[in-house]
């Protein structure tokens, strides 16, 4: 595979945002458009799974940003992994926001769909960025694309709430972030991603590469690290497919495939697992975890409490790669996809249910799962795989993570992940529960039916993807483990 | 022929506008004087594009003026430094020139048109003749033919407050200008040669007298007034928010930033960095004015309610960036001052341009009378926003480029703590950019207002607005060959070479 298609991958939503643009006066082609750009990605994407399984790693470099550091893209599997997340997930998202965008009358739909394509733009710059300054540059364009989204609505709620989404991700990723890459390009000459690490040369010892580790994974404030987590939920104002697509999945999961990605090719596991310098995280993600889940299980607020989930899992992916082992880092890639599917699908119910019922609140669910039946039936099977019980995909990551956690003899953790897990139980389970067991207060008008069928097909079709993927994970770990290669 | 033409450049981009600036006032019709303003600054461009490449191949340039050897005569001395801060001067002009016509027509009554392409153009002279000349006395006469001619173009401003801004920059210039005077007068006395080459090769003898040490502060503080360096800035704000659009336009690009250069002549070259920074404290007294003008003008800007004051508080922190670097004292400092040099006026050029644009339409720069202009001025806005993220440093700008350049060298230099403030400083950016991004996007347009002023701004000016935006956006992602420029030029003048 040359690297030209690499740029291609990348250049193509952003080139085909302007076609939506030019198609936004007749919104079936405009949708058309997006649809069939995420269909082409998903094929480009899919296409180099053979040749990456095959040990190639194409590489290709446009011009040097500054001397000695080059805007590069080189893919290897984790990143194609998280390409094909965010492929798979673009198109049935369109196909969603199709139906979601007319059924709640939105404005600015054409200003949507672009931001949209531009995002996903990002996210594949992201997974395919060769060094950390080329991630970094498509870090930062995603931050700014979507603020138009969260801000869609531009009340005075979205205002302030898109003040705190660029206030927090601007101020980590100029704050920290920033001069965490400009001190390792002083200590190791170099940003690329190399297997095994650039740092373990440097004479870098434990209390720096501790305190260096610590700079990357609060500057990355996409992975949602407590306390830069703030954003989420205030992200929460944008129309529900954004939060599905990007606040379930391509922003934050570019934070954690950024902390995964620097974990193992920044430091190099050994290096990291010799200093400790990820140490302190596997208990500041697990604060996160527990902290999160309980405040998720306050939130009357669906999508606010789904918001908070996410923070919890996304610390999930953080404690894999902190663990610093190979079987660490495996997990954490593998629950960036499991979760990816679980995560889209309840929000894809939360917003079939306020497109079918404008409500937003879970007391008010009760008693709805008669009336929606596809909806909760779905929202049970992804909460399901985010709780990790078989035969869900999400049981395989958590199973990995426990060991791996076992594997590094921290059974502190191993009580963290139940807890978890139970936490979970209370405030996911608890929405089905009440839409399939309670009755459903008088005032409930009785003609309430399923949402459109452009936004149920594409959620039934997650749920699918989160039983599908119990019996597709080990393709996936073989895949990963490659890129790891030899070692703990 | 060609060659004899060519080794005239040195002293062309000072003579070809000053000699237009006659014939601007004899043809006295607005658009005949825009033309040769329009055709004398391209002019020039054209030449400091070919001194820069020249420069770069063959190394630095001596031209005696008259054919008068120096250091009997005056010198003009073109190196890889000033060679860069030459380019940005000129292409500033001459982009500025494409702006000018539409955005002072709005401002300024006809009849008193050809004044303006007068002065401007002897601001250009003035502002090329401090960056070429090798003489510290031509310095000040060049220093003096630019700010007479910005107190000028200043008061030329639509509002009364421009006179009253003008009167006060030509307070504080003319003392600025009166203490260098003073500095270079005690340096001849001591040494007798006003020739920069020379003046380094002597001084080190009288190194340890007061006059000289005099001498020295008498020029920096001096110089720091005419580069609003804090807390010598006072003037500016007021300069810039009532100056006319183009006007503030190119100044803002420009005349800081050749004041800088005078200083770090004056610094690097002729005292010698080592007698500045290690014999005498000056690095101390710099870096910690220019972090407090980081902060302080930062936060500053953030409680503005006009659009081009608020820009004008961001200028004074910005300079504390390019002091910060070159007060380190090291290669990597001075090349991220040049670096930022060279941007920021790429930066600021752009946003006052972007604004200039929104008042030629609305008239006002007020950000609460700009509200909802995203709407109705989508290209202008556009150009705003990239230029602000461009303040702030994002990714893909020439801003960033800056700050990678300047918190690299910071970080080698050791301070932690400045490095912390720089980001500080640029945290305060997306407050300010932010507070106007937000009035132009997220806040409808006032009714009464819409109805007679839809629509954009005049092609030619949005074409020039945008060149600058495009020149920040390839910068940023191609920043080699600049970083390479300015880290040949700080080694030249790290190095002692002239």
């Amino acid at each position: 595979m040359s690297g030209a298609w690499l740029i291609a991958l990348v250049a193509w939503p952003g080139v085909m945002s302007l076609a939506i643009g030019a198609a936004g006066r007749w919104p079936n082609l405009r949708e058309a458009v997006s649809v069939i750009t995420g269909l082409v990605l998903l094929a480009g994407a899919i296409l180099l799974i053979g040749p990456i399984a095959a040990g190639e790693r194409p590489s290709v470099t446009l011009f040097s940003i500054l001397p000695g550091l080059d805007f590069t893209f080189t893919l290897e599997p984790l990143g194609l992994v998280f390409a094909l997340v965010a492929a798979t997930l673009w198109p049935l998202t369109t196909f969603y926001a199709a139906g979601y965008m007319r059924g709640n009358r939105e404005g600015h739909q054409t200003r949507f769909f672009i931001c949209f394509a531009l995002a996903i733009s990002a996210a594949i710059g992201i997974a395919l960025a060769g060094n950390l300054l080329t991630l970094f540059l498509f870090y930062e364009m995603m931050t700014l694309v979507t603020y138009p989204l969260v801000t869609h609505h531009g009340d005075a709620e979205s205002r302030v709430s898109g003040r705190i989404y660029l206030g927090v991700l601007l101020t980590t990723s100029i704050g920290l972030f920033l001069p965490a890459i400009v001190i390792t390009w002083m200590l190791a000459g170099t940003l690329t991603f190399t297997h095994g690490g650039i740092l373990a040369n440097t004479g870098l010892g434990p209390k720096g590469a501790m305190a260096l580790y610590a700079l990357f994974v609060f500057g990355i404030g996409k992975a949602a690290v407590m306390p830069m987590h703030r954003w989420l939920p205030s992200a929460m104002v944008a129309p529900t497919p954004v939060s599905a697509l990007l606040h379930a999945v391509a922003v934050v999961k570019a934070g954690v495939f950024s902390v995964l990605k620097i974990t193992v090719y920044i430091f190099g596991l050994d290096y990291a697992f010799k200093t400790g310098a990820s140490e302190p995280f596997l208990w500041l993600a697990s604060i996160t975890i527990i902290l999160a889940s309980v405040i998720a299980i306050y939130c009357d607020n669906l999508k606010k409490r789904l918001a908070y989930s996410t923070i919890g899992q996304l610390s999930y992916i953080v404690l894999g790669s902190a663990l610093a082992t190979k079987l660490g880092a495996v997990s954490g890639s593998l629950h960036i996809v499991t979760h990816a599917f679980g995560k889209i699908t309840l929000f894809f119910c939360a917003g079939a249910i306020y497109t079918a019922t404008h409500r937003k609140y879970v007391s008010q669910l009760n008693g709805m799962g008669r009336a929606m039946p596809l909806t909760f039936a779905a929202f049970t099977i992804a909460a399901l795989s985010l709780i990790g019980l078989p035969p869900m995909g999400g049981a395989w990551s958590k199973w990995y993570l426990m060991s791996g956690s076992a594997g590094v003899e921290e059974y502190a953790l191993l009580g963290v992940l139940a807890l978890s897990s139970l936490l979970n139980i209370v405030y996911l389970l608890d929405i089905p529960a009440r839409a399939f067991f309670l009755r459903g207060d008088n005032n409930v008008p009785t003609a309430i039916r399923e949402a459109p069928a452009a936004c149920v097909v594409p959620l039934c079709l997650t749920a699918a993807g989160c039983i599908a993927l119990f019996f597709a994970a080990h393709p996936i770990i073989d895949f990963v483990s490659s890129a790891l290669g030899e070692g703990a | 022929m060609i060659a004899h033409f060519v080794s005239q450049f040195p002293i062309l981009v000072v003579v070809v506008p000053l000699l237009t600036m006659p014939l601007v006032v004899l043809a006295h019709r607005a658009f005949a004087a825009w033309a040769l303003y329009l055709a004398c600054t391209w002019a020039v461009f054209a030449m400091a594009c070919a001194l820069f490449a020249r420069v770069a191949t063959h190394g630095p340039i001596d031209y005696a003026v008259g054919g008068w050897a120096p250091p009997f005569g005056i010198e003009l001395v073109i190196d890889s430094f000033n060679a860069v801060v030459l380019l940005l001067v000129a292409g500033m002009a001459a982009i500025n020139s494409i702006y000018a016509r539409a955005s002072l027509a709005r401002e300024i009554e006809p009849e008193r048109l050809y004044l303006v392409y007068a002065l401007m153009l002897a601001c250009l002279a003035g502002l090329i003749g401090i960056t070429v000349t090798g003489d510290a006395f031509n310095l000040f006469v060049f220093l003096e033919i630019s700010s007479l001619s910005s107190y000028a173009l200043i008061a030329m401003g639509p509002k009364r407050r421009a006179l009253l801004s003008s009167f006060q920059y030509l307070i504080m210039g003319t003392v600025g200008g009166t203490f260098l005077l003073i500095g270079v007068g005690l340096a001849y006395m001591m040494t007798g040669t006003l020739n920069m080459a020379d003046l380094a090769t002597r001084l080190p003898a009288v190194f340890d007298t007061r006059t000289c040490q005099a001498a020295l502060a008498f020029i920096v503080v001096g110089l720091s007034l005419k580069a609003a360096l804090f807390p010598a800035h006072i003037w500016l704000p007021n300069a810039y928010t009532y100056a006319p659009s183009s006007v503030t336009a190119f100044i803002a690009a420009t005349s800081t930033k050749v004041a800088v250069y005078a200083l770090i002549r004056f610094v690097f070259t002729v005292f010698g960095a080592s007698y500045a920074f290690e014999q005498l404290p000056l690095n101390q007294v710099l870096l910690g004015l220019s972090a407090i003008a980081m902060i302080a003008a930062s936060l500053a800007a953030i409680f503005q309610t006009d659009v081009k004051r608020l820009l004008a508080w961001s200028s004074v922190a910005q300079m504390g960036y390019i002091v910060t670097g070159f007060a380190l004292a090291s290669t990597a400092g001075l090349s991220a001052s040049l670096v930022h040099i060279v941007n920021h006026g790429l930066i600021k050029g752009a946003l006052f341009m972007a604004v200039g644009a929104m008042a030629w339409r609305t008239r006002t720069t007020s950000i609460n009378d700009l509200a909802g202009l995203g709407r109705t001025m989508p290209f202008t806005s556009a150009a705003f926003v990239v230029g602000g993220l461009s303040l702030i440093g994002v990714p893909a700008t020439a801003g960033f480029i800056s700050k990678w350049a300047l918190l690299s060298a910071i970080l080698a230099a050791g301070h932690y703590l400045i490095a912390a403030l720089v980001l500080i400083a640029s945290l305060l950016a997306v407050i300010y950019v932010g507070k106007v991004v937000e009035a132009l996007y997220f806040r409808p347009r006032d009714a009464e207002a819409s109805n007679h002023d839809a629509g954009e701004a005049p092609l030619a000016m949005q074409i020039a607005t945008w060149a600058l935006i495009a020149l920040n956006v390839a910068i940023g992602l191609h920043a080699s060959p600049e970083l390479t420029a300015t880290g040949r030029a700080a080694h030249a003048l790290i190095g002692g070479g002239a």
